[in-house]
Formats: structure tokens, sequence, C-alpha cells
């Protein structure tokens, strides 16, 4: 295992035209790991992730992948490094196995097609040609493309988007399973749960750069406040409440007979709610404690508005 | 259980270059709309004009003697030319082009492959072609060497301007662009039309056309049994630097 990073990424900015897509943005992929790149449209994800395949140039800071420059040495980094891209990629006409079958004639020693195709259940693609496949099928295929060179890296751009639950746990499993033997992985997504499920890392992007590092649980215990709930009769004296509460908490009935409190989750919060509900003679019902979940943190730091 | 463990590396150039070329092929003759522009037209015309006196021929011998050279031409556009700019256009188009940018295959090497893929086709569509003319009664003049040059230098000729025209305009443009051209130099071009049927004026224009020159150099050695056609190889010459270099100039891959 190699301690330098597998990709490295300093101050990168791309613009274009008088838009600027990547504005000072700092990454660093682990080597072995699966690194999430997770963000709203348009936050600058793939115009990243392609800079360090090679298709861009930089306007500005430093990409290094496995250590070499993706433009000056793409030679050398090609065979290296396994590519999926958004969508397309595959000659219209061409069937899913004999596509497959090229790509891998390019590598010196590729994995076996027949299990790759199995596996990614891409036998049932028959004779169709690519323009006739489902997307999903499209997404599976751009996937085995990716891997069957037994790349050292690999940048999946969106690998899930538009795939049933079925075939989005293959590709997961898959992705674990490069994992195991030591490939590193990265992911660009805008599923929270897939970066929260499958991620060792998670970089969140928003407007051209890294708001966010860490693993999922960094991530969400970070200034996090769990919340508190519970059912109970409406119209619950709250202020009394909020008094044997400590400095900062805040106590919100958002529908008659829910109730949500907001404090630093401890045992002694739960001790001292169970205690005022028992004083004040309420059964507290559905008890429970939410954590934040990725998809929280993002909103947050994103902000909770449709951007156009 | 598959293992993932990295193994990377290119395979030998040789080998790509062999599967590229392979594979381009088994798309370009999978494709019916291709088929339909590089073989099934020019048969067409061929038999069509050798047996019906629709188009008035020039020169010595048969109907066929006139028609031949020019068909051969046809061909040759129609694979480098206007085949190749509308596959190449659609493979921009569909990312083709950049998903093999990331693979080992270098671009030099995918150039060649798709250089490969024309010359393939080009000889299974003059050997068709020479096989239908002679049972037509054809008999060509001339020496090898001349007919194989005009064909190599005019296939450099289209393929530059077919991939200029693929490297810069939207795919659905191209495929208008490249079909509406096929059809004017088809007729404007000396290949079942005699250009001599044309103003003096207009002819000499028409004349430096690559497609003139092709089908006039082929018909000047095949019908007429003349020997090296320096003028029309020249203007060729011409349109493959002027149309290749363009070509590296502003193609673009995405």
């Amino acid at each position: 295992m190699h301690a330098d990073p597998a990709v490295e990424v300093t101050g990168l900015v791309k613009r274009y035209g008088d838009k600027t897509a990547v504005d000072g943005l700092d990454l660093t992929v682990r080597r072995g790991a699966i690194t999430a790149v997770l963000g709203p449209n348009g936050a600058g994800k793939t115009t990243t992730i392609e800079t360090c395949e090679g298709y861009r140039r930089p306007d500005a800071g430093t990409v290094r992948v496995l250590g070499l420059d993706p433009v000056a040495d793409a030679r050398q980094l090609r065979p290296r490094v396994g590519v999926m891209l958004q969508s397309g990629g595959v000659y219209a006409g061409a069937r899913a196995v004999e596509m497959l079958r090229h790509t891998a004639r390019l590598h010196a020693d590729p994995l076996d097609v027949d299990t790759l195709v199995e596996r990614l259940g891409l036998d049932s693609c028959g004779r169709t040609s690519y323009r006739r496949l489902s997307g999903g099928q499209q997404q599976r295929l751009a996937l085995a493309m990716a891997v069957v060179g037994r790349p050292e890296l690999v940048f999946l751009d969106e690998p899930t988007a538009g795939l049933d639950p079925q075939a989005r746990r293959a590709t997961w499993d898959l992705v674990r399973d490069l994992r195991r033997d030591g490939v590193s992985v990265v992911v660009t997504t805008h599923h929270m749960d897939e970066a929260e499920q499958l991620a060792d890392r998670v970089a969140i992007v928003d407007r051209g750069r890294v708001i966010a590092e860490g693993s999922p649980e960094e991530l969400c215990r970070d200034g996090a406040e769990s919340s508190l709930h519970f059912e109970g009769p409406a119209g619950l004296d709250l202020g009394s409440l909020l008094k044997v509460l400590p400095d900062g908490s805040s106590v919100a009935e958002p529908r008659p007979g829910t109730y949500r409190i907001e404090a630093p989750l401890d045992p002694q919060l739960l001790a001292t709610v169970t205690a005022w509900c028992a004083s004040s003679g309420v059964m507290p019902e559905k008890l429970t404690v939410q954590r934040r979940s990725l998809e929280d943190v993002f909103l947050d730091l994103t902000g909770r508005d449709l951007r156009s | 259980m598959t293992s993932y463990s990295p193994a990377p590396g290119a395979a030998p150039v040789g080998r790509m270059l062999l599967a590229q070329t392979a594979f381009e092929t088994k798309m370009l003759l999978r494709n019916g709309e291709q088929l339909l522009l590089t073989v099934v037209i020019p048969t067409v015309l061929l038999v069509l004009f050798s047996a019906v006196d629709v188009v008035s021929v020039d020169g010595p011998g048969k109907r066929v003697d006139f028609l031949a050279p020019g068909l051969l031409a046809l061909a040759v556009m129609s694979t480098a030319f206007t085949g190749q700019a509308i596959g190449t256009g659609f493979e921009r188009r569909y990312g083709v082009l950049k998903r093999l940018g990331a693979s080992p295959l270098p671009r030099w090497a995918l150039l060649t492959a798709k250089t490969g893929c024309v010359l393939i086709t080009e000889v299974l569509q003059v050997a068709l072609l020479s096989v239908i003319a002679l049972t037509l009664g054809w008999s060509p003049h001339g020496n090898l060497p001349a007919v194989v040059g005009l064909l190599v230098l005019g296939t450099a000729a289209f393929s530059g301007l077919g991939l200029l025209m693929a490297g810069t305009l939207r795919a659905e443009a191209t495929l208008a662009a490249a079909n509406l051209v096929f059809i004017l130099l088809l007729l404007a071009g000396g290949v079942v039309v005699p250009l001599s049927k044309f103003p003096s004026g207009v002819r000499s224009a028409l004349e430096l056309l690559p497609i003139s020159a092709l089908s006039d150099g082929l018909r000047s050695v095949l019908q007429y049994g003349a020997g090296i056609p320096w003028s029309d190889l020249g203007i060729l010459g011409v349109w493959a630097v002027l149309g290749l270099g363009a070509a590296a100039r502003f193609f673009r891959w995405e």
C-alpha cells in the first residue's frame, strides 16, 4: 500500500468563458479507499473529475493522479486509470458484450469478460445495440468498461444515476470488491445515501470548492445537534420543559401532538425529558432519537433552496 | 471469486491497432445507412446508367468504360468523405472519441485504425464495382500504380475534409452537409455527367474539385490509357494537405 495519495488536487481553478466552474478546489483521495464527491448539480464535480482524467487543463492549481500529471503524463496514466463517463462513450451500433470485449483487448491483462458480464447482468443484453439498451444497462456497461482493464484507480461519474435498486446494489457491491482488492475509487454522486453507505471519505463540493470533508460519521457528528422526538397530547406547556433543559436547547411542536427537542444528546437529556413527562402526567409515545443524516449535513451546508 | 487486484497495462500497440481497425470495420459494415451510401448507390448507378441511355457519356468505348472510373471515384468519396464524416461526427457526439481518449489507445492509433477501416471498405467496393463493370463489358486500360496512387491520394483528400467536418460541426449538421455535398459532387464532379456538358467557365472551376480530379484522373488512365495524370494527382495532393492540415488544427474531440 502506498502512503502517497491516489489523487491530490490543490487550488484547482477551471473557467468556461466568464463562468467559474471550479474555484480553488482542494481534494485528497486516499489509496485503496472509496471517496465520494458529493454536491448539487453544477457544483463542479464533473469538471474536477474530468480534470483528473486529463480531459481539461487547469486554469490554475495543480492536479496529481498516482503522482503524475494527467495531461503531460497521459500516456503512462491511461492504462492505470479506469474511467466511467456520466453518459455515452459507446458506439451506437455496438452490442454490450462485444464493446466490453473490445475494451478488454486494449489492455495487457484484463479481467475475464464473461465473468464480468455475468456479474453485472449484461448477458441479458444479447444482440441489442447500445442505443436500444435501457439506461441501467448502458450504465452497467460503462461501469464494466471502466474496470475491465484492472486499473489502480477508478473514476465513476454518477454511476448509479437512473438505476433501479437491484442494479444499484450490484454497482455498490462491485465498488466494495474493488476496494477490498486495493483499487482506489472516486465516485461522484448526489445521492446522500450512496455516499453514506459506500464511501470511506466524503468531500462535499459546492460552488466549485470543497466545503466539508471527512468520513460520513465525522461529517454527521461535526457540530451536529441530534434531536429527540415524541408524541403526546397536543398543546403541552413547552415553556416549563424548556426551563429544565440545558441552555441553548429548543423545543417545538411541528404538528399538534408531535414534539421535537433539539439539544446535545446524552443520557441525562433523556432522563430530564422523561422526568418532565412524568411530572406532567404525560405518556411519551414513540420516543425516538434522530441522528443527523448526511442529507441534513449536506442541506445545511449547501442550502435548502432549489437552484436554477 | 474474481479478484480485481490492479494489473494495469496497455496491450501491445500492434494488437490495439488491429483490434481497433477490426472493430471500426465491423461497426461500419453493420450500419445500414453506410452500406446504402458506400455499396448500394454506386452499384445501382453503375448498372442503371450502363444499361439505360439517360446520361450522355464521353470518350471512347462503351458506356461502362466512361461510367466505371467515375463510380470508383464516387466509391472513394462515399467512404472516405461522407461515411467517415457522418460516422465520426456521431462518435464524437456520443462520447465515443472522448471515452477512447481515456483508454490506452493513442490518438494516432485511433486515426490509423480509421484509415485502415476506410481502406478495407474501399478494397471491397473496388472489387465489387470492378466485377460488376467487367460483367457489363468494361475493358479498362492503363497502369495499376497510377490507379492505386489516385485512389490513395483521393482517400487522403476526402478523409481530411470528412474529418474536418466531423470534428468541427454538430453531428446533425455533419449528417446533412455530408449528404448534400455527396449529391452535389455526384452531379457536378464528373462522376456520371461529363464535365464537358457544363459551360466552360463553370467547368474550369469544377475541375479543381477533388472528386473531379479523381474521376478525371481515373478516366484518363482507365478509359484513355494515359500515363500518370500529374495534374489530377497535384490537385488531390493540395486538397489532401489542406484538408488533413485543417482537420489536425481544428478537430475537436468532444
